[in-house]
């Protein structure tokens, strides 16, 4: 097991994620993150914060649970549901930014977009991730990357985050089939 | 799980999960999202041998929230009043690809019949077998008193339950006894001896025949229905004597603790067991259970049936 990305990287490529999504929309207010739980949702809001300490003010932040939209609910065993943490706002006419941990086959994401179509109609989705491993099986792509990671198929990336793990740190193994 | 016969069935922790469960989805169609696709493509049987309205309406209700086909199939107008046996009946619908059969039947047992004997390959749901159980009301009444009076726990320790009447013939009292013990609650059964089933004393319960000495000292307070279809026998003097001793009325109402809620599982005889006053109070909890119910029944079919297709029994 390596680690690819110390938790001073993971901080340093939120907060420029962070400047990103700002430059991209011109400010805070027309925006909404949403974390893909679990550790997609810790990222979420440790961007919003990084934002609200650029620009002063409150972005608006929530979670989206994916479970309920996924095409391989018939492959493995029913998962138990992660809250799904709307803004009041809502994502009507917001340009919401969908927060994940790792990118790879693509999956979640288009879930994640099934679930925001039920929600309501936002201006514009874009997808901010922490590392992208790439192998995506879908024609989906992040706007904002905090690493790219080449990987092999087999290979492992966990991202550890402090509120789930109790340590910050992006590491790669060597795998079984995934 | 494969099916959902008994709370026997379920361990703690499942038990656990499929409140929680619940819970997220009730949040998600409180909100914005309706409608889920997760059991798109899958058929669900109701196959009602015995009235119902609550427990029918319900699961269509979760079914079609997550998207399955439901195919309603009640004793009247089918050819069970023909005399068609339950085994001729299971193999049609295994032959109609049933995901699921909810089945509800006045022959306790009918449902382990149907997921026990390899007639048919989908999952079984007792949505109420007799005077036997019906789980998916005592997880929703499970549900219903967690979230009331749960503080954010998880389980029920501590809380104290009184199932009041027709204990005998209640289906929906042994189901609660079995889920709401294994949750950590204390649970008193309220009844005249005649309406007890025998037995009774092995059960992890108290027993009691007095509501008022009882009534002050519970948290929720379930009614049951007295069952008049299954009352072949005379269980007691008269209906005026029963509502006296056994019936829920503005005073013991008042001799309630503050934070105390009134169930009944439905439908109710307004004037028997419960006085109108009663059913309509602001601590009844009565027509959320309702909606509770179609939370704590889409949680069931998600689980049931939203994953892989698990061979042979319980995992």
């Amino acid at each position: 097991m390596k680690t690819v990305l110390p938790a001073p990287d993971i901080s340093r490529a939120i907060v420029r994620i962070a400047h990103e999504i700002l430059e991209r929309y011109d400010g805070a207010d027309s925006i909404t993150l949403l974390g893909i739980p679990t550790r997609g949702a810790h990222l979420a809001t440790r961007i919003a914060a990084a934002i609200n300490a650029i620009e002063g003010g409150q972005v608006a932040v929530g979670t989206l649970d994916t479970t309920m939209h996924r095409d391989d609910l018939r492959t493995r065993s029913p998962k138990a549901l992660l809250p799904t943490l709307i803004p009041t706002a809502g994502v009507e006419g917001r340009h919401v930014v969908l927060v994940d941990d790792v990118l790879f086959s693509g999956r979640t994401i288009r879930a994640a977009l099934d679930a925001l179509g039920e929600i309501g109609r936002p201006t514009s989705v874009s997808l901010a991730v922490l590392v992208d491993r790439g192998h995506r099986e879908l024609p989906i792509k992040a706007d904002f990357v905090g690493k790219n990671i080449p990987t092999s198929r087999s290979e492992i990336i966990k991202v550890n985050l402090v509120e789930v793990d109790g340590t910050d740190e992006v590491t790669i193994a060597e795998g079984g089939v995934k | 799980m494969k099916h959902l016969l008994s709370i026997n069935d379920l361990s703690r922790d499942e038990s656990i999960l499929i409140l929680d469960t619940a819970a997220e989805l009730a949040r998600i169609s409180d909100g914005p999202m309706k409608k889920l696709p997760t059991l798109r493509g899958r058929t669900i049987v109701n196959l009602f041998a015995e009235d119902s309205t609550r427990t029918r309406i319900s699961f269509e209700a979760a079914a079609k929230r997550l998207s399955a086909d439901v195919i309603n199939f009640s004793a009247k107008g089918s050819s069970l009043s023909k005399g068609e046996s339950l085994k001729d009946t299971a193999q049609t619908l295994q032959a109609m690809g049933a995901d699921a059969v909810v089945i509800r039947h006045p022959a306790s047992g009918a449902p382990f019949r149907l997921a026990d004997n390899q007639w048919m390959s989908g999952a079984v749901i007792n949505a109420g077998d007799g005077t036997h159980e019906h789980p998916s009301q005592a997880l929703l009444d499970a549900y219903t008193i967690r979230k009331h009076l749960g503080k954010g726990a998880k389980d029920l320790a501590g809380l104290r339950v009184a199932i009041v009447g027709d204990i005998l013939h209640s289906r929906v009292a042994r189901s609660n006894v079995l889920l709401l013990t294994k949750l950590g609650a204390h649970v008193t059964l309220v009844a005249p001896p005649t309406l007890l089933p025998f037995g009774v004393d092995s059960w992890p319960v108290i027993i009691s025949y007095d509501l008022d000495s009882v009534i002050p000292q519970v948290d929720a307070i379930m009614m049951l229905r007295i069952q008049q279809e299954r009352m072949h026998e005379i269980f007691f003097p008269s209906a005026r004597e029963y509502s006296r001793y056994f019936g829920l009325n503005r005073d013991r109402i008042n001799a309630l603790n503050p934070n105390a809620i009134i169930m009944h599982p439905g439908p109710m005889n307004r004037g028997l067991e419960i006085t109108a006053d009663a059913a309509d109070s602001a601590r009844s909890v009565i027509v959320e259970q309702v909606s509770n119910g179609v939370s704590v029944r889409m949680a069931i079919l998600y689980l049931l049936l939203g994953g892989a297709p698990i061979e042979g029994g319980i995992n």
